[in-house]
């Protein structure tokens, strides 16, 4: 095999696959090789179903030999973060507490790319129940940054990022609570998209904070989040609040944007994320890639936001809040875990709560608990009252800014990736590496994050962009251009700069 | 200063229904302090004029027809129980009163 | 459980302490499907067998708005003369319990769908009352539970205890009353009657199967009593005093013992200056009494919140004119129009108030409202209080009461016929008419025959035939009596006597 397939963009492979100048199953043994190289170092999957990819490899392969018509990513494999539910696959959200439990149901998003003929890959790491920026709360061992296997890879989504980082798959399905797929999207070199609120179909996706959760593509470059998107995106009725609407032109808009040309197009920096709590290295490639955006033709200005000042403490109210309730179920009844109390009687609530005590990690406390106190009686309106009406203050800067301008862009994380174990034991640190991308899911609003450079460290640093509401297109837009000019400055994919993990055999862990 | 004390915590873990250590009592009511008074500022952005926002996108009147839909077989609904008994699910014996 | 207690005569309890009350019923919507899936509600299925992962509360399912669920809910709130919610919404309310497959249940919580409202209504006795309603939301029901091991099933003592989902989600409407003051000992009775009330509307509306002995009308029972004032002064001054709430009072007559219970056990704690605990209490079907539950001191915090994952109701102003163009008539303005049209008295509408449809079918069938009502208000009642059945049970039809006033009218049968030809169609011997041909019950209405029958009875009765030549008429009756015996019955008196007076004149 004279090139390596795992190299390959997902819209390459898609396009050698339909000139059937490749098959699924040796682009999905491709990186099932590549997985079992390199995944012992970086950590990025929980479980991995080589039979069961494989066997749909073949299937797509069979149809295409057949002349039927198929999907676009039709062959292309994918990871799915084990946050989405998956029939017949355990989905155990990085906690002990679901370990064993394998869904009698998909979750739509999962449906879809099934339908679309994407082999599944297997199931990703994360932070247990998307709580944390870095994968270290994993309840099965952290994800490891293929850039530096001492460093996180951003979390909650640091497996789907991670995978797609290590070439381990093409694309990755996530999930973006707070920036969980922007973030380790950031610190990893690679590109996540938090689609509008409601864009994708949340069905099957185990809940967090269900008014701030959305699915979204992981990928090396912004076309492959685009054909991704796509495939996930539409209205599900299973869905209350997934839109009724045509899904975005994200494909067209990335490839508008990828041709160069931003005249005309009004760019907002977000006046409150960019000073303190920063990296100089992240400043730095930030101030370059505005200078990109200028030299395309983009008018550049400063807007301002002041509502953000709030919403890292509104977040951590209203996600911790609807956590508390949403991670109710996990009670030992009727799946997952069941553990008896130490002493004392064994009784529905002595098991209920010796389950939660056993089963939850130390940060599924503190969100649950924290929540809990946020809605009780006498505390509602000063916490999570106040945070809700933060959201209206957020939603009205936004609506002001959308006068002047058609994007806002920030750095999407304030520092690059920092060193496993280094945050874990401090809540408050770990939890300001989610200040740019929570005002997007406060609002609703689409952000996508795309690779800028390296800092001084030589770690990756990401660009955020956030759109209006359904102008899902625009973000796909404005990272495809800048995507384009840099990959050209840089000679090559960002990612070409990374360590190659495959001659270290499975390094240390 | 927004003290959380350990019996705050003991109580929330109750209503939790998580059965914290001793150990965990402590670290969680230093640690629920800090972050209850880094959070509290939100009360200081707002005030009553300000109207919630409960959903990021504003929807209304999303229904479902009254049409019957495929159910799950007693198998599946049972699959993953930890514990199930005559098509049921079997659960220990439940102290206190019927809600 | 159950401490020596003293108990105090209700009629005592009355005139020391002035109750207060107010009721939730929870009426089982028959919709096809759950408030949140699209799962059947039928019942009597295998257990977990209609369940979605939405309602067995797998993790990632999400609850989806029965729209039928929704309209039921707007159309009860416009019977009960409820405002209905330009916007409401569904809350979660959290608490841990296993019959809930979330631990929370979807309900509404600031924000009904109805609100302020009220139903009013008639006693036994003709006393129009009228319960004011604070609101009425939508939610979801829990799971059946079933306690294994123990006594009896009873949840204390028992082993473990079985889950069935298929309950769970089913559609809920909560009714709430604003506290109800001032009906004195008439306290227990306008309970039972608001309740009935009430189903009688849900009846008509067509929104639930609205049967309380199979727990698709289900009503919990506040009380509190406060010190009765002296004339003159103004008992809504003093406040109320300690409640308790009595859980799954499932039948008219247990609302009535519920109240009248807690009023005597109440009197007598408070004239013992022992205080009532603000608790949950258990009716029991056996004995009549309540007994304790869990304390209300710690109250349950429910931590409510906005459902997330539901969006906002906002039924459109054309929506809710439209379903209030097509209400049904409703059972109170109904009994008004009947006593219109059918002319009866108050006393006769209140004579006839269990038996009204009854009534109106057999006058819609042909009857005379005033023959409709003597039957069923009298021989049929009987029957049916005889039997202890309610006179729907009977195997009589109103169709078959029309005939029978019909037989009457066209002079084929006289009362008492009737009555036999009605004992007849009771036995199962069939429609009247077909009564009256096996038993051959028809009255002799042949002139001819009843001639000879009366010429008969004379010749035989000779001497008697001379006293009413003589003026002695009351001797008549002799000589009826003889052509009744003669006809076994089925002729008319009134004729008899008639023919008798011709002859002898």
């Amino acid at each position: 095999m004279s090139q390596d397939l795992t190299r390959l963009t997902a819209a390459e492979m898609a396009s050698q696959l339909a000139a059937k100048q490749i098959s699924a199953v040796e682009l999905t043994q491709a990186h099932l090789q590549r997985i079992d190289h390199v995944d012992d170092a970086v950590h990025a999957f929980l479980q991995v179903g080589a039979d069961s990819a494989l066997a749909q490899a073949r299937q797509v392969d069979e149809a295409r030999a057949r002349g039927e018509a198929l999907g676009r990513l039709a062959g292309v494999p994918i990871a799915v973060k084990d946050l989405l539910a998956t029939r017949g696959v355990a989905t155990t959200c990085g906690s002990r507490i679901l370990e064993n439990w394998v869904p009698v149901y998909d979750a739509t998003a999962v449906r879809r790319v099934r339908e679309a003929g994407m082999p599944i890959l297997g199931k990703t790491n994360m932070d247990e129940f998307a709580m944390g920026s870095s994968t270290e709360h994993s309840a099965f061992g952290p994800t490891h940054n293929p850039w530096d296997l001492d460093r996180i890879p951003g979390g909650s989504g640091g497996g789907s990022a991670a995978a797609v980082a290590a070439f381990e798959a093409p694309l990755a399905l996530g999930s973006d609570t707070g920036g969980s797929i922007r973030q380790p999207a950031a610190v990893t070199g690679t590109v996540g998209v938090k689609p509008t609120y409601g864009a994708v179909s949340r069905y099957g996706l185990v809940a967090m904070a269900s008014s701030l959760d959305q699915i979204g593509p992981c990928s090396r470059t912004v076309l492959d989040a685009a054909l991704l998107h796509e495939v996930i995106g539409g209205h599900d009725p299973f869905d209350s609040t997934s839109l009724d609407e045509p899904v975005a032109h994200a494909v067209d808009q990335a490839r508008q944007g990828m041709a160069g040309d931003l005249h005309g197009v009004r760019i907002g920096i977000i006046g409150e994320l960019r000073g303190d709590g920063f990296d100089r290295g992240v400043l730095d490639r930030y101030a370059e890639a505005l200078g990109v955006l200028e030299d395309l033709g983009a008018e550049v200005q400063t807007v301002s936001c002041p509502s953000f000042g709030f919403t890292l403490a509104a977040y951590y109210l209203i996600m911790p809040s609807e956590a508390s309730s949403n991670l109710a179920r996990f009670d030992a009844m009727r799946y997952g875990l069941r553990q008896a109390p130490e002493g004392g009687p064994v009784t529905v609530e002595t098991v209920m709560a010796a389950t939660r005590e056993a089963g939850f990690g130390p940060e599924v406390k503190r969100r649950v608990i924290l929540g809990t106190y946020a809605l009780s009686a006498g505390y509602y309106d000063a916490y999570y009252g106040s945070a809700q009406k933060v959201r209206t203050l957020v939603q009205e800067d936004l609506a002001a800014a959308w006068e002047k301008v058609d994007v806002l862009v920030s750095p999407t994380c304030p520092t690059t990736a920092f060193r496993l174990g280094e945050r874990v034991d401090d809540p408050l640190a770990m939890y300001l590496s989610d200040t740019a991308t929570i005002p997007a899911n406060l609002a609703g609003i689409p952000g996508i994050s795309v690779p800028i450079g390296l800092a001084g460290d030589g770690l990756p640093v990401g660009l955020q962009v956030l759109a209006p509401a359904r102008a899902d297109g625009w973000v796909y837009r404005v990272a495809g251009a800048v995507e384009a000019v840099l990959t050209d400055r840089w000679g090559g994919a960002l990612l070409e700069q990374a360590p190659d993990l495959g001659k270290q055999q499975g390094g240390e862990r | 200063m927004s003290a959380i004390t350990r019996e705050d915590v003991a109580r929330l873990a109750a209503l939790a229904r998580i059965a914290l250590t001793e150990g965990e009592l402590d670290v969680m009511a230093g640690q629920l302090s800090a972050i209850v008074d880094a959070v509290a500022v939100v009360s200081s952005a707002v005030d009553e004029a300000t109207p919630a926002t409960s959903h990021p996108i504003r929807l209304e009147n999303v229904y479902r027809q009254d049409l019957v839909g495929a159910s799950l077989s007693q198998a599946e609904a049972l699959s993953s129980a930890p514990a199930a008994q005559d098509g049921q699910f079997r659960v220990p014996q439940i102290l206190g009163d019927e809600q | 459980m159950n401490q020596q207690m003293e108990f105090m005569s209700f009629d005592e309890a009355m005139q020391r302490f002035d109750p207060v009350f107010g009721i939730e019923v929870h009426v089982e919507l028959n919709t096809a499907t759950k408030m949140f899936c699209s799962c059947a509600t039928s019942f009597g299925a295998p257990p977990n067998t209609l369940v979605c992962p939405v309602c067995i509360g797998l993790p990632g399912s999400m609850p989806t708005l029965n729209k039928k669920a929704v309209e039921s809910a707007i159309r009860l709130g416009l019977a009960l003369n409820c405002s209905i919610a330009s916007m409401s919404r569904f809350a979660r309310k959290n608490y841990f319990y296993p019959d809930l497959s979330k631990n929370y249940q979807i309900s509404q919580y600031d924000e009904p769908i109805d609100y302020d409202g009220y139903v009013e209504f008639e006693l036994d006795d003709g006393t129009e009352v009228r319960v004011d309603i604070e609101r009425a939301h939508m939610e979801e029901d829990a799971a059946k539970l079933t306690h294994v091991g123990g006594a009896a099933g009873r949840i204390h003592g028992a082993n473990y205890s079985l889950v069935d989902y298929n309950r769970g989600g089913v559609p809920l409407i909560e009714i709430v009353t604003k506290p109800v003051e001032g009906m004195g000992e008439r306290t227990p009775e306008v309970a039972r009657a608001y309740v009935a009330a009430l189903r009688d509307i849900v009846r008509v509306l067509g929104i639930s199967d609205a049967r309380m002995d199979q727990g698709s009308i289900r009503a919990d029972v506040n009380l509190s009593l406060r010190r009765r004032v002296e004339a003159g002064q103004d008992q809504g001054a003093v406040p109320f005093g300690k409640r308790t709430e009595t859980k799954n009072v499932n039948s008219l007559r247990a609302i009535e013992l519920a109240v009248r219970y807690e009023c005597e056990r109440q009197a007598a704690l408070l004239t013992a200056g022992q205080p009532v605990v603000q608790e949950t209490r258990h009716f029991h079907e056996d004995t009549g009494a309540t007994t304790s539950g869990r304390s209300k001191e710690e109250a349950e915090d429910y931590r409510y919140f906005p459902e997330p994952d539901l969006l906002p109701v906002c039924p459109p102003a054309k929506w809710v004119a439209e379903l209030r163009a097509s209400l049904p008539e409703l059972p109170a303005r109904r009994r008004r129009r009947l006593q219109a049209e059918w002319g009866f008295t108050d006393l006769e509408m209140r004579d006839a108030a269990g038996v009204l449809d009854l009534i109106a079918g057999t006058v819609e069938a042909g009857a005379s409202p005033a023959g409709a009502r003597k039957w069923w208000t009298g021989e049929l009642m009987r029957t049916a209080n005889e039997q202890g059945i309610s006179p729907e049970e009977l195997p009589v039809t109103p169709g078959d009461v029309a005939s029978l006033e019909q037989l009457i009218a066209q002079g084929t049968l006289t009362d008492k016929l009737a009555r036999q030809a009605l004992a007849g169609t009771l036995a199962g011997e069939g429609p009247p008419a077909a009564v009256v041909a096996a038993r051959g019950l028809a009255v002799v209405g042949d002139d001819d025959a009843l001639g000879k029958a009366v010429d008969d009875a004379l010749a035989a009765n000779p001497e008697v035939a001379e006293k009413i030549r003589g003026g002695k008429t009351a001797a008549i009756g002799a000589i009826v009596g003889a052509v009744m015996k003669a006809t076994r019955g089925k002729a008319d008196a009134a004729k008899v006597r008639a023919l008798i007076e011709e002859r002898l004149s």
